[in-house]
């Protein structure tokens, strides 16, 4: 069965939604307050699947969850909207992963609800 | 609001306190602060602990405490912010006290974090869980996100990250408390396993078990107990985005820079009247980042500094972590902060030993918690 707490994400991380204000403020994940101008009146977008690597790390020691994919990497992706976000690297030479890099997000299964659980799905990127 | 000293304190031996359960830990650190004190009661104590419910599978936290301490019925309460949760837990009994609703109040902090939990796991719940740590990155992971952002806009070094290790650890070799009591070389550091690069073992925290507390009092009342007290001329907080991708920067911390602003102020002080300063070097790109956020150091030049001894005991300007910091005194989450208060009240009452800054009049102690989105920090005066 698929958790509520799951299906409450399903938008952005399947579809990559956010939130513009009227500020001009892109906000992802989406938010009932804009943090910049107090408004609470957006328009729902969707992000361009294009971005690049704000910074980055390689990660070698993970928590369980994750331990059986090290070495890999992470970083802060900005797209082409402004928005940033945090995503896994995936299908890249770790040695091609730089700041400045270009990116195309792409939609991937993240992790698993337990040992034989739910399959989990979002976005990863891939060094262009 | 009246004016409040720190007028006594206690902890146990940082590492790994096989042993000794949580409640063991944090009635060792309070019974020893409370005599060291003087005092023969408490009015009310704060219990700063992280995530007692995910390290050891206990909540209710304060109520556990004032219970195995002896002290119910006095008001207790949990304090928690994360890693900064210590510093949370000391401002709070502060305002407590300030405020006139309190007179002898105990803040006290502490973590069990060697009890089987998933370690990385329960520290990441410190970062956004569903954006962040869902995507795969863990502590060590978002600091080394700074210190590459660091490295790339100030050629901030992997040997000035090292230096920080090298210093911590050579300021802790003469804390009797502290966990990892050696001393290293740049080359240990650079030669130790990558956890997140560019972040080796010996560039982050350990995993610590300990406890520690302080007791605090009217200024006025303070020469009833003990000739040895310091006066708290400033505590401030402020907060961040959860997330680092929502800061504008990553390679400043808002919190730090905006708590010390504040503190200053309230102190009526400049960075350069600061004569030592207990930072959150939870990794050795974090007190680099922090020492230029609160002005000791021009931004970007925070690893040349360490580098320079500008930030050591013998030569620097203004000696940082001087404990040995989290890195080599150990990181036990939620003990930290008051870990921090009392290495400055050692040092402004002359009894840190080998490791006493000569003439320390007024030192600084800066606490944060997750990828610093809330950060308190402190400041205290020798009398």
């Amino acid at each position: 069965m698929i958790s509520p707490r799951y299906v409450r994400e399903i938008p952005q991380r399947y579809r990559l939604e956010a939130l513009k204000c009227k500020c001009g403020k892109i906000n992802f994940p989406p938010r009932l307050v804009c943090p910049s101008c107090k408004s609470r009146e957006f328009e729902t977008i969707t992000l361009s699947d294009e971005g690049k690597i704000l910074t980055y790390t390689i990660i070698r020691v993970a928590s369980d969850i994750f331990s059986r994919e090290t070495p890999y990497a992470v970083a802060i992706i900005e797209t082409k909207e402004g928005a940033k976000l945090t995503a896994m690297i995936a299908d890249s030479n770790l040695e091609d992963v730089k700041i400045g890099k270009k990116v195309r997000l792409e939609f991937r299964k993240i992790q698993d609800e337990g040992v034989s659980g739910l399959h989990c799905y979002g976005y990863k990127a891939i060094v262009t | 609001m009246r004016d409040v000293a720190v007028i006594g304190f206690g902890m146990t031996k940082f590492g790994e306190l096989w042993n000794k359960s949580i409640k063991d830990i944090f009635v060792e650190a309070s019974l020893n602060a409370i005599e060291n004190a003087g005092v023969d009661h408490i009015d009310s104590m704060y219990v700063g602990a992280m995530s007692s419910g995910l390290f050891v599978g206990q909540e209710h936290i304060a109520a556990v405490m004032a219970d195995y301490l002896g002290m119910a019925p006095v008001p207790s309460t949990h304090i928690e912010s994360a890693c900064a949760s210590g510093g949370m837990a000391f401002r709070q009994a502060y305002l407590d006290v300030a405020s006139g609703n309190s007179e002898i109040v105990l803040a006290g902090g502490v973590e069990k974090m060697n009890d089987g939990a998933d370690v990385t796991a329960a520290l990441a719940t410190a970062a956004d869980q569903e954006y962040e740590v869902y995507n795969g990155i863990t502590f060590p992971g978002l600091y080394a996100m700074i210190a590459n952002a660091h490295m790339h806009e100030f050629k901030t070094t992997s040997k000035q990250l090292a230096a920080v290790a090298v210093k911590n650890h050579l300021n802790g070799f003469n804390n009797p408390n502290a966990q990892f009591r050696s001393k290293i070389t740049i080359d240990t550091v650079l030669n130790s396993t990558m956890v997140a690069d560019p972040l080796h073992l010996l560039d982050c925290s350990p995993v610590t078990d300990g406890g520690a507390a302080v007791i605090l009092c009217p200024l006025n009342m303070a020469k009833n107990f003990t000739d040895k007290f310091v006066k708290v001329i400033a505590s401030t907080q402020a907060s961040d985005s959860i997330a680092l991708s929502e800061r504008k920067s990553f390679t400043s911390l808002n919190a730090v820079s905006n708590a010390a602003e504040k503190a200053y102020k309230q102190a009526n002080l400049k960075p350069t009247d600061i004569d030592l300063a207990e930072v959150h070097d939870c990794f050795t790109i974090s007190e680099i980042v922090v020492s230029e956020d609160l002005g000791f150091f021009n931004k970007g030049k925070g690893g040349l500094a360490v580098e320079e001894g500008r930030s050591s005991i013998e030569t620097g300007e203004i000696p940082i972590n001087t404990s040995g910091g989290l890195k080599s005194k150990g990181h036990p989450v939620g003990a930290t902060g008051i870990a921090q208060i009392i290495e400055v009240y050692e040092q402004l009452t002359g009894q840190a030993g080998k490791r006493q800054v000569k003439n320390a009049r007024v030192g600084l102690a800066q606490n944060m918690g997750g990828s610093g989105a809330s950060c308190t920090i402190n400041i205290l005066e020798a009398i």
